[in-house]
């Protein structure tokens, strides 16, 4: 292993994931539990063999389900023996958790690291809208202040101010922006655990409402209540368990622009080029040798974005490049988003990408399994000024 | 800065009274806008209207802007940042229109923006776009500030500029 990158060091042993619905018949910490149990025993590990636990955000307010479950409850509930711990939000997006069990493992800190992440909005909307940060009634306070007065209820809003600027920069039209939820609509109709699986053709996606422009109903992630959980394993202990090794090959981690959402240097690119360029600089590896891309589809233009900044196309030309479906479809050169993603299978928050990723490269993925054993994937996530990356390689 | 706006809502008995242009109606108004908690490094920004001026925070040594506010110049390390006058005036950076009624009683469309201050590139100010339709909002599109009081924040909004282009 070249010792300069420690992640060569760690993979991906063993994946697990709750029921996911538009409304759980469990609590979420009951889908943590079954998330993490299938995990730990798809790694051919035991209970006593993880020794580390890592999360993002952390349990953070209830109410909005953005992040109900935190390690403290997952610890207790599995009476695991912990030798490092670490759930927080201020990272590298949601895989930042991977991020700092690699830096565990390489400490010596622990060996098998379970990494979860649950959602539980779509039950929390149910009892109230309850996913704004910039309610009235309460003062705002943080970077989000800086928008609070001006009705700015939702995600959509405040990254709406990013894509319209890629639009206008890149003249990208609506018919290529809709190719990326037509292709995950496709592709969740072969998942049989996606939320919604009825294709849709373009003239639905036309019928769509509008948010906020350029953004439609289609291009928004589905709330959703479910668990993911991946154990990452040091790579000696990886290699003697039941699974292949999916190796981290390399990480994207850096944040090199202003990280304000309102004062973010690269409002069309978002924070993703100098991530994927980190990344691209701790691997042989290339763009063209990647068989299979997650890209972080919150909303479709973080794809779009995604797949120029990971470099699958020049900037300013994903249009073109997803123009009539072929190459990211399943069969195509560059295979996308392939469980249905966000936007159809259901809002997983960056696990939902990492858990496809594996189910594919180990050839468990039934009709949707893209042809000829897929060995290596690029995953990202996040958008705005939060972003990770980070390439995986089937041992 | 619009008093006779200002007077209008005051009149109505709101204090958190619907900015103009945004409401056309005012028999319908927008619901309240969530309003920021002023502490010692915002606090000029959002109560500047109160003597019309638009006040961002500005090296005392270099002239940079520093926004949001903090007392560290990252230009030239001076220490010495304070609120300062602008000229209200700006660009469209980037804007959406927002269709999407979130809450009852929220009149739709209407527009977010990002706008750069006249002043220096890279500062950037969040409001909504009024007194013009939604659609007429486009990049690059001059604007200068007005301000809406809503409690004691006086809340930067932004509307055409008749004069920008005029020599």
């Amino acid at each position: 292993m070249d010792q300069r990158y420690p992640e060569k060091n760690c993979a991906i042993t063993g994946i697990g994931q709750s029921e996911v619905s538009r409304g759980a018949t469990k609590s979420a910490l009951e889908l943590t539990v079954d998330a993490a149990l299938e995990a730990i025993a798809d790694a051919g590990l035991s209970r006593a063999d993880i020794d580390g636990i890592a999360t993002w955000p952390g349990a953070s307010d209830v109410t909005t389900g953005f992040s109900p479950v935190g390690i403290p409850s997952l610890q207790d509930a599995l009476r695991l023996k912990l030798g490092w711990y670490c759930g927080g939000g201020e990272m590298p997006g949601q895989y930042g958790a991977v991020f700092e069990a690699i830096g565990a493992i390489a400490a010596n800190l622990c060996n098998n690291v379970l990494i979860f992440r649950t959602v539980y909005e779509a039950t929390a909307r149910k009892a109230s809208f309850a996913n704004s940060l910039l309610r009235a009634g309460t003062r705002a306070q943080g970077m989000f202040s800086w928008y609070a007065p001006y009705y700015n209820y939702a995600a959509a809003m405040q990254q709406a101010l990013f894509f319209n600027r890629y639009v206008h920069e890149s003249g990208i039209k609506p018919e290529q922006q809709a190719q990326i939820a037509i292709n995950q609509r496709r592709n969740a109709s072969l998942n049989p655990k996606a939320i919604y699986r009825t294709p849709i053709t373009l003239d639905d996606y036309f019928n769509g409402r509008i948010i906020a422009t350029p953004l439609r109903i289609f291009d928004c992630d589905l709330p959703c209540d479910g668990a993911t959980a991946i154990i990452v394993s040091r790579m000696d202990i990886a290699r003697d368990l039941p699974n292949p090794p999916i190796r981290i090959e390399a990480v994207g981690t850096n944040m090199h622009y202003r990280n304000e959402w309102t004062q973010l240097d690269a409002l069309a690119t978002q924070a993703q080029p100098a991530v994927a360029e980190m990344m691209w600089s701790r691997t042989d590896l290339k763009p063209k040798d990647v068989r299979l891309a997650q890209l972080y589809d919150g909303f479709s233009f973080h794809t779009i974005n995604w797949l120029e900044n990971f470099g699958f196309c020049k900037r300013f030309e994903a249009g073109d490049f997803i123009a009539d479906g072929k190459r990211i479809a399943l069969e195509g050169e560059l295979p996308l988003n392939t469980s249905g993603g966000a936007l159809s299978a259901g809002r997983l928050h960056a696990y939902g990408a990492v858990h496809e990723a594996c189910t594919q490269m180990w050839s468990r993925a039934g009709e949707r399994q893209v042809a000829g054993e897929p060995d290596v994937c690029a995953t990202s996530t996040a958008g705005g000024p939060l972003a990770g990356a980070m390439l995986l390689v089937r041992d | 800065m619009r008093l006779h706006d200002l007077t209008r809502a005051m009149i109505n008995g709101s204090t958190t009274g619907p900015a103009p242009g945004v409401d056309r109606d005012m028999s319908n108004a927008m619901p309240p806008r969530a309003l920021p908690l002023l502490d010692n490094d915002n606090t000029a920004y959002w109560t500047g209207g109160a003597n019309a001026e638009l006040l961002i925070h500005r090296c005392s040594d270099c002239g940079y802007y520093v926004h949001p506010p903090v007392n560290f110049c990252p230009d030239c390390e001076g220490r010495k940042v304070a609120p300062h006058p602008v000229s209200g005036k700006g660009t469209v950076e980037t804007f959406t229109v927002v269709h999407q009624q979130w809450v009852p009683g929220l009149k739709v469309p209407y527009v977010l923006a990002l706008v750069t201050i006249a002043e220096q590139d890279g500062v950037r100010l969040a409001g909504n776009i009024v007194n013009c339709e939604p659609e007429e909002v486009s990049f690059g599109m001059p604007v200068k500030v007005l301000f809406e009081q809503n409690e004691d924040v006086w809340v930067p909004l932004f509307e055409p500029d008749p004069d920008a282009g005029a020599a």
